[in-house]
């Protein structure tokens, strides 16, 4: 029996040392089901969408084909777990991408260790946007102190000038978990700056019940109120907004209040709603057509409904997938058109500066803006437009707004200088971010 | 609820302890050198850890009759008192840490045990739900219990147990080998005690026990104390040595019910049974979700597998209600004596 | 105080009754069940769910109102039959936790299937009540809780009615009463429980449908069977009136203690404040307000 065991184990450690030929693989920690399955679905769809496409289209990148796995996590931290176990000893991870707070958090010890980056778009830990600190977390695009800077400088922009908010009220309606009131530091320091009232009130999970709070917005009289929400909390507070006669225009979303998911089951209470987003929505972009007629004219399609092609989750998952492939392509041309390791893929990241030309090339003009990652910024300042459902869809109806990021540096710095302190971690250089492991540690991790 | 035959004989009856033995020196000698690390990780640790809070909660429902809905509220409550008190006090050793966590845990459990004085049954099942969600609601507001870490979700320290360092899942998962086996062992010698004997007596008759002098009050409120201590210490290797971070949201009111179902399923008053219960807990839905892929493959997204999931485990529990409703433990033994020597009819 | 708010007291007082009479609405069905059989049927979320999946689905399909309703409440009607046949009958004579962990059971699969059938997107539900607000004497009222407070007045009438006057009705109190007592003057308890069922499964449709105007129809319609509980503790767990009286008690403290009590405390405090308020009144009253009192047997 033991002789058995040990001839497959070693017959199992020759496949992982034998990686594939020329494969790179991302493992999904995907939900399709539980109570965020609507963005999940459409996250993970346009990812895989996009990664469809350079395979059928390009034939991977370089040559390379891209693979992926998906294990199912309802959005649960300790199931992401037990799929990051089961998939992490794939050959060839490129990066991980759950999008989800609780099961980055729950990485980072881990993949710090395996040498393998995770991607956390538009969320996650604020402070990884301090690549001297975490080498291997990537809060792409947008982290959630940028988010209320770029809110704030949207609400200035609706009044007339930033000096206009003086005097102005701002309720902030937050989820009740730690994302939720990660950014009430952030409003107090804006409103600080500009001389704007701020008052936060919370929603408990799951945000079923917002009577009392919007009874009190409305006794409040804000002029603006922001939503920061999750999940069904979203269409709720739309609804009662109505019931107690706020205007919807006068709710601004933030990233995670910004989908179709979130607007329709308000039905007319949501008509005039605006909320920020990084990537606009629509299929009419180069990248979305060439999508429709490649991928799903194939029948590979991943998103059961095809009317859903476009929306405000599938874009971000197709941004994403944008976001790793060039990451892959740009850490290719540095190490060679094969599979890469991921300390390489670190640094392709590391080195993602995707100018609006490049973007317009990419098929994405318009669909998102440009992104610039360096090894010790590693949100890669990215910009945000806000968008308006109309009833039926969501239209652009502001620039690309940039956050204020000179103000929001320093205190990021200075709470992974902290954490740094706590967990003994050395501060990492230019010259440390340039230095890559090419072997795969996570075979021989312990 | 059928009675258990109480064990007339002495607590440590050698015959019924060989078992278990052997199967510990697998566990340490044997299971480190052959299992891979998604065993340890994803499979043997959080067993060991939900095994742990089933004995728990086996002692107060199977054992003592109150019925409490609020065990992953008691989980919570071991992990977040461990962090603090291993970080703010310093120079704790960890187990010190640990000790103390149960204790907080247990002292809640008898702040909310205390309506049980009061209550019976959905009653107090109820009441225990307001643990439930106060205890998520607290920990979760107040930001001191997370060390004020802006996503309040806080990472486990490294288990060093005079200097030695458990790391790496070999080490996580002898850690917790360690601990619910010294507590089970506990667990076990409690249940033949007389205070195990009042707890059962409590549950099947209430009146009866009262009238024979069994001390109603304080042994209910011992219930909820001991159990929850078990449960809280199981919260703390739940924590430190399976998912190594802590969050609020993973101590929901979906883990206390999948407490309950470990305990129903494994069978009430028994303290097998709980780890019989976590066993088909922690691998059905892993083999289903195998099997799953396996058979349907492509066909149907991970969506559709979960909910197939849902829908058997659903299934299973209602089965194994209707159909062994004392449990797999119950069913062991009836493996068991087919199995063993028939002795000779006279 | 000296400028109290009157009016935003008020209103928000009007907002929590008429809150609570939402959570009545599921703890009736919870009441129905344990009043004939002894069961608290945790499925009860699970089958406002079921019902409200079903019926957005058939009506996005493009089926008239009508037919929808009827559709749905068709499945609705078997499903009460065969959880009687399927779950109940062979668990007959099992203590009452082992049914509450069969119910239990019985959510996961309701739950599972119903997702698997429909899909677990978001869906809107329009009942096509406008819920824009109107004011009475300076105090804020919707329009749609207005609405959902006169159907579940409705169908408490009709309930009531039901138990008072027709066959079956007075065959479900005869039940309820003693169940050997029944058996012996004739009544056949497993219709009687498949009726109970059935009933209960179409107290979740109204239950479902008027939630999901609400909320928007998805997978945590489910957990509005967290709300009803603080009701049936409060009300008592075999008395319709007491679902009532509790339902519009809890919905009016609840709100209040957000607003006034909340802030003292960071706010938030409505998740748990139910279920506490509950608990402290049953250590005053341990069967609740209405509930009847269990007697000890020796």
């Amino acid at each position: 029996m033991k002789t058995t065991l040990l001839t497959a184990a070693l017959a199992a450690l020759l496949t992982l040392t034998t990686a594939h030929a020329a494969e790179q693989n991302f493992p999904l920690q995907s939900y399709r089901v539980g109570p965020y399955a609507a963005g999940g679905t459409g996250f993970f769809g346009g990812f895989i969408d996009y990664l469809n496409l350079i395979n059928i289209r390009d034939g991977g990148v370089n040559g390379v084909k891209l693979t992926w796995e998906e294990g199912e996590t309802q959005y649960e931290v300790e199931r992401g777990v037990e799929v990051y176990e089961r998939l992490k000893n794939t050959p060839g991870i490129a990066a991980w991408n759950p999008l989800s707070v609780g099961i980055a958090y729950a990485m980072i010890d881990r993949i710090s260790q395996d040498k393998v980056p995770l991607i956390t778009i538009n969320h996650g830990r604020t402070d990884s946007t301090d690549g001297r600190v975490f080498p291997y977390v990537f809060p792409l695009l947008l982290n959630p102190y940028s988010e209320t800077s770029a809110i704030i400088n949207y609400i200035g922009g609706k009044v007339g000038g930033l000096d206009k908010l003086a005097g102005k009220k701002i309720v902030v309606l937050y989820h009740g978990s730690p994302y939720g009131k990660e950014t009430i530091p952030i409003y107090e320091l804006l409103a600080k700056k500009y001389g704007f009232t701020v008052q936060q009130i919370e929603v408990p999970h799951p945000g079923n019940e917002q009577q009392s709070q919007w009874l009190t917005i409305r006794r409040a009289k804000p002029d603006y109120v922001v939503l920061r929400g999750w999940g069904v909390m979203n269409p709720v507070a739309l609804k009662t907004a109505q019931k107690v006669g706020f205007p919807a225009d006068h709710i601004v979303g933030n990233v995670w209040s910004n989908s179709e998911e979130d607007v329709i089951p308000a039905g007319e209470a949501a008509k005039g709603y605006v909320a920020i987003t990084t990537q606009a929505s629509g299929a009419q972009y180069p990248v979305l057509q060439e999508i429709v007629k490649t991928v799903y004219g194939a029948g590979k399609g991943n998103l059961a409904e095809e009317k859903r092609i476009g929306s405000v989750y599938h874009n971000l998952g197709i941004v994403n997938g944008i976001l790793n492939v060039e990451a892959v392509r740009v850490a290719q041309e540095k190490f060679g058109h094969r599979t890469l390791t991921g300390d390489e893929v670190r640094w392709g990241f590391e080195h993602l500066k995707l100018d609006p030309a490049r973007v317009e090339a990419l098929g994405a003009k318009d669909l998102f803006h440009s992104i610039d990652v360096t090894w010790d910024n590693h949100e890669g300042d990215g910009y945000v437009t806000f968008q308006q459902w109309d009833g039926k869809k969501w239209n652009v109806v502001s620039d690309w707004i940039a956050p204020d990021w000179k103000l929001l540096r320093p205190i990021i710095e200075k709470s992974a200088e902290a954490y740094a302190a706590e967990h003994n971690i050395k501060l990492r250089t230019a010259a440390d971010a340039e230095k890559v492991d090419a072997n795969t540690p996570v075979a021989t991790s312990k | 609820m059928s009675a258990r035959p109480l064990e007339t004989r002495s607590p440590w009856p050698a015959r019924a302890w060989l078992g278990p033995l052997a199967l510990l020196a697998a566990a340490y000698g044997v299971v480190p050198f052959i299992g891979s690390t998604y065993l340890f990780d994803a499979i043997l640790t959080p067993f060991l850890a939900l095994s742990l809070a089933a004995v728990g909660l086996n002692l107060l429902t199977g054992y003592a009759g109150q019925l409490s809905l609020g065990s992953a509220a008691f989980m919570a409550v071991g992990a977040f008192a461990a962090y603090n008190f291993n970080l703010r006090v310093p120079g704790l050793p960890l187990v010190v840490s640990i000790g103390l966590a149960g204790l907080s845990a247990a002292a809640l459990g008898l702040l909310f045990g205390l309506p049980s004085l009061r209550l019976r049954g959905f009653y107090l099942a109820v009441s225990t739900l307001a643990a439930q969600f106060f205890v998520q609601w607290a920990l979760t507001k107040f930001s001191w219990f997370s060390n004020d870490n802006p996503s309040g979700v806080i990472d486990a320290p490294p288990l060093t147990v005079f200097g030695f360092a458990f790391e790496g899942p070999i080490g996580r998962y002898l850690f917790a080998l360690t601990v619910v086996a010294a507590l089970t062992a506990l667990a076990a010698r409690l249940v033949g005690t007389q205070t195990g004997h009042n707890f059962i007596a409590i549950r099947d008759n209430e009146l009866a026990a009262r009238v024979i002098g069994v001390p109603v009050l304080r042994t209910k409120l011992l219930a909820f104390a001991i159990s929850s201590f078990f449960v809280g210490v199981a919260g703390v290797l739940w924590a430190f040595a399976y998912l190594r971070t802590v969050e609020p949201a993973g101590f929901n009111l979906d883990r206390s019910f999948q407490i309950v179902f470990i305990v129903i399923i494994g069978g009430l008053a028994s303290i097998r049974g709980a780890f019989f219960g976590a066993a088909l807990l922690v691998i059905f839905p892993l083999v289903l979700s195998r099997a799953g892929s396996f058979l349907l493959g492509g066909r149907f997204d991970s969506g559709a597998l979960e909910m197939s999931q849902r829908i058997v485990l659903g299934a299973l529990i209602i089965f194994f209600l209707i159909a062994e409703p004392d449990g797999l433990a119950a069913l062991w033994d009836r493996l068991a004596k087919r199995l063993s020597p028939k002795p000779n009819h006279p | 105080m000296p400028d109290f708010d009157y009016l935003f007291f008020a209103e928000v007082l009007v907002g929590g009754l008429l809150a609570g009479v939402m959570y009545s609405l599921v703890a009736i069905g919870f009441v129905l069940i344990y009043k004939t059989s002894g069961v608290l049927n945790f499925a009860q979320g699970s089958m406002v769910l079921l019902a409200a999946l079903t019926f957005v689905s058939i009506l996005e399909r493009g089926a008239p109102f009508w037919a929808a309703f009827m559709i749905t409440l068709g499945l609705m009607v078997l499903l009460g039959l065969s959880i009687e046949r399927a779950v109940l009958r062979p668990l007959v004579n099992k203590p009452p936790i082992v049914l509450f962990m069969a119910t239990l059971g019985l959510s996961y699969i309701i739950e599972g299937v119903a997702q698997l059938a429909w899909g677990t997107q978001v869906h809107g539900l329009d009942l096509g009540i406008d819920d824009t607000p109107f004011e009475v004497g300076g105090i804020l009222i919707s329009k749609f809780d207005l609405a959902a407070a006169g159907i579940a007045g409705a169908m408490v009438a009709g309930l009531t009615v039901f138990f008072r006057y027709t066959r079956i009705g007075l065959a479900f109190r005869a039940v309820a009463d003693d169940q050997f007592a029944a058996l012996a003057v004739g009544l056949r308890l497993t219709r009687i429980w498949a009726a109970v069922w059935v009933t209960a499964g179409i107290v979740a449709l109204v239950a479902g449908l008027l939630w999901g105007a609400r909320l928007g129809v998805q997978f945590s319609l489910s957990l509005v069977v967290l709300k009803a509980l603080p009701v049936l503790v409060l009300g008592g767990f075999d008395s319709i009136a007491g679902a009532i009286v509790g339902g519009l008690l809890i919905g009016a403290f609840e709100k209040l203690s957000e607003v006034y009590i909340g802030p003292f405390f960071g706010g938030g405090i409505e998740t748990w404040f139910a279920y506490v308020l509950a608990l402290v009144f049953l250590l005053v009253r341990p069967s609740g307000l209405f509930g009847q009192k269990l007697i000890e047997r020796a």
